[in-house]
């Protein structure tokens, strides 16, 4: 229960993401000019008539972000009373402190009328909410606790290049996002107006700061195409007969495809709102695919898992994983 | 995934929440309230002068741009064909909502009338939708609407300032410390509303009307430039010499955006 439970704040957070790019994407971020007020109304008292135009997308945004703070208070107060492993209770809290840090952020880049930095952080706090909130799924799933084993049989010994690379990816893919908010805020989205080229070129032949922040992206994207082709190709050639690793291999490929897809939309459309939020979301899907496949990956051949298939069932290892031996 | 690994990783978690927290607002510092250290200027009626003229567009005249409401039915419901006013064009071509001011060339003291500005939210759109007010005169804020407005002042120079109307009736007074043209106003409620305002140290500005005329009347003999500014179109400037009780003609004309 507490892993499906886990999955729906998973859920809740990624439509949350999506709420939120919706707002950026509508220029509706300053249309409820207080905080944590709406118009002088009690959040969750303000008429359901009068979300209209900005506000729809605005106070939307404030009530799932209520909602998925109100998910994450049963799943820290869940995962403390009836999770085993410290450490994933311990992730359970850091994701309730970083969803009330986030909703701060929020309200700050309210009053403060969208400072960059301001909203630059809350975008980029949502996306590490929505890495821990995975994570917590994905350390209280069956195959988790299991070793990924039973599938499969005992796991390879070692293959840290696979363990380096889905690091490495996850890694770029969140640095990749850090990117995408700094242009989203910045307003850099169409400073280059033109795909896949730029100014009819492949470098841009003149430079601002708002092109170079939009290139950088790009280049980002190329970087994150090049590490998931070669992780998800590793996975591929190497583990294709295991499904906790090939399938994650193979959404990613898919995610990242279509983030690709919609990152080209986003400028052929002028930032057209729902493709551009679908971009801001999809990126999410992107970095968690990856994080639940580095996770993986660290569960099949990290040392604790090398420790666990050495002395099979190795009770002190079982319960330090949370393993009921 | 090792502990180890996962106390990392909360760490960016406050680091980047820290970040942006210390980072604060950027709301503009208002500039500095320009003291009235001389005499109020007086402009003598028997010498005063004045200056008319026409706003033309060199170019196709551009069609009126409809504006769709659909995301308040009350906007709607109220304004049956709204128009942008962002680029009115007569066929004529004569341009409205162009503001012409004194740019430079005057001296003296000109203290800011207590007769406040107002603007109107009506219609779901700015009336006007471009205006002069004074530094320290009062600009009084109103929402004639049966739906709610966010008033979103957007200047350089003054205080941003975002607040909520909901309730129809309401009136927000607000006043300028600085000199600044323009300064844009937004609805983000209601996306498509937008204004322009030409913060001014003196009264001599006006705005055209939709036969694209204006008037500057009571101006003391000098030499000044005039300088025409459009949202859209840029801004257009020309000397003028007046005498005493001179009554001269100034044109402007703008081209059309190609």
């Amino acid at each position: 229960m507490l892993h499906l439970f886990s999955r729906l704040v998973v859920a809740a957070t990624l439509l949350l993401i999506f709420a939120g790019g919706l707002v950026t994407s509508t220029a509706s971020g300053l249309s409820v000019p207080d905080w944590p007020n709406t118009y002088g109304w009690f959040m969750f008292s303000f008429p359901l008539d009068k979300m209209v135009g900005g506000i729809f997308y605005e106070h939307g945004h404030r009530l799932i972000a209520s909602t998925v703070g109100f998910l994450m208070v049963i799943l820290a107060v869940w995962l403390w009373r009836a999770e085993a492993r410290p450490w994933v209770r311990r992730v359970g809290f850091v994701a309730l402190g970083a969803v009330v840090a986030q909703g701060v952020l929020g309200g700050l880049t309210v009053l403060f009328f969208l400072p960059p930095p301001i909203s630059i952080a809350h975008a980029s706090l949502a996306q590490l909410v929505f890495c821990l909130t995975l994570t917590v799924a994905t350390v209280t799933s069956q195959g988790w606790h299991e070793g990924y084993q039973r599938m499969t049989g005992s796991a390879r010994e070692g293959d840290r290049l696979l363990m380096r690379l889905a690091t490495l990816t996850a890694a770029a893919a969140y640095i990749q996002i850090l990117l995408g908010a700094t242009m989203r805020h910045t307003e850099a989205g169409l400073a280059i107006p033109d795909f896949p080229l730029a100014f009819g070129h492949l470098i841009p032949p003149h430079w601002t700061a708002k092109i170079a922040i939009h290139f950088a992206h790009r280049l980002g994207a190329l970087t994150v195409t090049l590490l998931v082709l070669a992780t998800a190709g590793h996975v591929l050639a190497h583990h294709r007969r295991r499904p906790s690793l090939r399938n994650p291999a193979i959404l990613l490929l898919i995610v990242l495809g279509t983030q690709v897809t919609l990152g080209a939309y986003v400028v052929w459309t002028a930032k057209q709102f729902i493709v551009n939020s679908a971009h801001v979301a999809n990126g999410a899907l992107v970095l968690g695919t990856a994080l639940v496949l580095a996770l993986r990956t660290h569960r099949l051949f990290g040392r604790h898992a090398r420790q666990a298939g050495s002395s099979r069932v190795n009770r002190a290892t079982a319960a330090h994983l949370g393993v009921r031996a | 995934m090792s502990p180890r690994l996962l106390k990392g990783l909360s760490v960016p978690v406050f680091a980047l929440a820290l970040t942006a927290a210390a980072c604060g607002g950027n709301a503009k510092d208002a500039a500095a309230p320009a003291a009235p250290a001389a005499p109020a200027t007086v402009v003598d009626p028997a010498t005063a002068a004045g200056v008319t003229g026409t706003i033309k567009l060199d170019g196709a005249v551009p069609p009126v741009t409809a504006i769709k409401m659909s995301a308040d039915p009350i906007c709607a419901r109220q304004n049956k064909d709204p128009k942008s006013d962002s680029l009115v064009v007569a066929a004529d071509g004569a341009i409205a909502n162009v503001l012409v001011y004194v740019k430079d060339g005057l001296t003296g003291n000109f203290p800011a009338p207590a007769t406040p500005v107002v603007l109107n939210q009506t219609g779901c759109q700015y009336t006007p939708h471009v205006f002069g007010v004074q530094v320290g005169q009062p600009l009084q804020i109103v929402n004639s609407d049966p739906t709610l407005h966010n008033v979103h002042a957007m200047p350089n120079a003054n205080q941003e300032f975002n607040t909520g109307q909901p309730i129809q009736g309401m009136k927000f007074d607000h006043t300028f410390s600085a000199r600044e043209v323009m300064v844009p106003f937004k609805c983000d409620v209601h996306g498509w509303m937008n204004a322009h305002a030409a913060v001014l140290d003196h009264p001599f500005f006006a705005v055209s009307g939709p036969d694209g005329k204006f008037e500057l009347k009571g101006l003391p003999p000098g030499k000044y430039t005039l300088e025409a500014v459009h949202e859209k179109l840029g801004t257009q400037t020309l000397t003028i010499e007046l005498a005493a009780k001179d009554a001269k003609t100034a044109d402007f004309s703008f081209k059309a955006a190609s």
